[in-house]
């Protein structure tokens, strides 16, 4: 039986308030604009417009303010709001090759048509405390020099090489090119094909998929992979509103994309040849696209025949636990009232435990020496 | 090849394509960039699709060629304005900036009512430069980045 229970208003009211306090923090410091949440965490932007499914810089950097940093939580905010919008269509598949690159590397050709461009990483930095940063600064940063001349127009990207070598494993649309599936609208089946799992993964949280991409290398799914290449850049999105019978382009979004190599041995049916995993989010993520990476050629298993013994290679497993905002509601509706529900578990244990000491006592008055 | 009035589908292909581009443009612009281009004086127009934020959903391809897959949506405002002349003008571009999506439906209007030496279309011409200008720039702070490898012989 399900029994309502009311009251308690006054006090969630009353933490509403509280919150809003605890978010402002103490008042003699400026409180933080949305803008300056766009323009410098940018990093943390991009988490919450993945794992929110929804691109919006402003937006995340809303969420990220509400939600007092907590990225789950932004996401949350993001699926919600994403809710209330109308979907005026899928824009045209984006095309990665034409990226305004800022960063492109590839673990795999020292050489390659375009070159290595690091672009903004922390990779080679130290981790060393900036302290210089804890100063009321004076607003300026260090100026970044640009080089004489732009990157090369053409960037082919690095698996397309080895696929010219016939050496990479074909990445070509299924006949008729097929509209994708969209989790969002259709309830998934298994096994997922890999469109459904490319959507999951790429609004999956992302400390769930680094933590899986880690398992295989780890050994939990038998992959050897290298970066084959990591793009980051500008790309435009295109949309065929139908009114108008022709392409618009809506402007540009930032992406980033990874390419990982794998080894194949070879099947009876197929050669050897180097296979693909594939990621790609939004923002400048490169964590994020490269698990999705690992995940994606892991999840490929049965494509080539290969057993799938690990975590990382069930696609029920990584699909039914990817998604945070899922995840969160399932743990934390743990902390509602469930007073009925344990009033019932009470009430049982107190019964059992009842009978429990009078047939005990039954046992020891017919049996007084068994209890000596 | 040349293109003559005789060849409507060529003529309207052509202007298609120059659409397109001020479209993109637009797009691109910010709103106080968008309301300097349509300057103090607002035209007279009728709102036939009131500015309307939805989304569009992303695709993607697996592998970059592949299969296609829904990468994520991404906000998008949309509106629909006519002018006097009876000439009609949309807006398309992400986000959420309503006011901003009018006047570019404005601007579109009076694009396609303009000739091509109209000192409007010379505007947008002057602010694609500056995109593009912009874009250059980001392309060299990254080209400054590009590693420059060299070999160390060992035991030389």
């Amino acid at each position: 039986m399900y029994v309502a229970v009311k009251g308690g208003e006054a006090a969630i009211l009353a933490t509403h308030d509280l919150v809003a306090e605890a978010r402002r923090g103490n008042e003699a410091v400026p409180e933080l604009t949305v803008a300056q949440i766009r323009e410098q965490q940018g990093l943390a932007c991009a988490r919450v417009m993945n794992e929110g499914s929804l691109y919006d810089l402003d937006l995340a950097a809303l969420a990220l303010k509400q939600a007092q940093g907590d990225a789950i939580e932004a996401a949350f905010l993001m699926r919600a709001y994403r809710t209330t919008l109308p979907r005026f269509g899928s824009s045209e598949p984006i095309d990665t090759a034409q990226m305004a690159i800022r960063r492109r590397i590839s673990a795999t050709y020292k050489d390659l048509p375009g070159g290595q461009v690091l672009g903004p990483t922390y990779d080679y930095t130290h981790r060393l405390f900036d302290f210089a940063l804890m100063d009321e600064a004076d607003g300026s940063a260090g100026e970044a020099r640009p080089a004489a001349t732009a990157l090369d127009a053409a960037m082919p990207r690095v698996p397309d090489i080895l696929g010219a070598e016939g050496l990479m494993e074909a990445e070509t649309p299924p006949q008729g090119d097929p509209r994708p599936f969209d989790l969002t609208r259709e309830p998934v089946s298994f096994p997922a094909d890999r469109d459904v799992r490319l959507q999951a993964m790429a609004r999956g949280d992302e400390g769930f998929l680094l933590g899986l991409g880690y398992s295989v290398q780890r050994g939990y799914g038998g992959n050897h992979p290298f970066v084959g290449e990591i793009r980051v850049g500008e790309v435009c999105v295109e949309f065929v509103p139908e009114e108008l019978g022709f392409s618009v382009d809506l402007g540009e979004i930032t992406l980033t994309e990874c390419q990982m190599v794998n080894q194949f041995q070879g099947s009876k049916d197929v050669a050897p040849q180097f296979t693909r995993g594939y990621g790609l989010s939004f923002g400048h993520s490169e964590r994020k696209a490269m698990s999705m990476s690992l995940v994606d050629r892991a999840l490929k298993c049965r494509e080539f025949g290969e057993a799938a013994n690990y975590p990382a290679q069930l696609d029920e497993f990584v699909l039914y636990h990817s998604d945070n905002v899922e995840a969160a509601g399932f743990v934390e509706h743990l902390k509602l009232p469930h007073y009925v529900d344990f009033q019932g578990e009470l009430e049982l244990i107190r019964r059992i435990t009842r009978e429990r000491e009078q047939r005990l006592a039954r046992e020891q008055g017919t049996l007084p020496e068994a209890a000596e | 090849m040349m293109m003559t009035d005789t060849d409507p589908g060529k003529t309207a292909a052509r202007e298609t394509t120059v659409r397109q581009r001020w479209l993109a443009i637009l797009a691109r612009a910010s709103r106080s960039e968008i309301e300097t281009l349509v300057g103090a004086a607002l035209p007279t127009h009728e709102i036939l699709k009131a500015p309307e934020t939805g989304t569009v959903m992303v695709e993607g391809r697996a592998g970059g060629a592949g299969r296609r897959f829904n990468l994520g949506e991404a906000t998008v405002t949309r509106c629909v304005v006519r002018l006097e002349n009876g000439a009609m003008g949309f807006s398309y571009a992400l986000g959420r900036d309503g006011r901003k999506a009018r006047l570019a439906a404005i601007l579109d209007a009076r694009l396609q009512s303009e000739d091509a030496d109209g000192a409007l279309l010379a505007e947008v011409t002057q602010l694609a430069a500056a995109q593009a200008a912009a874009r250059d720039l980001a392309s060299r702070k990254a080209a400054a980045t590009k590693v420059d490898f060299f070999t160390l012989v060992r035991g030389a």
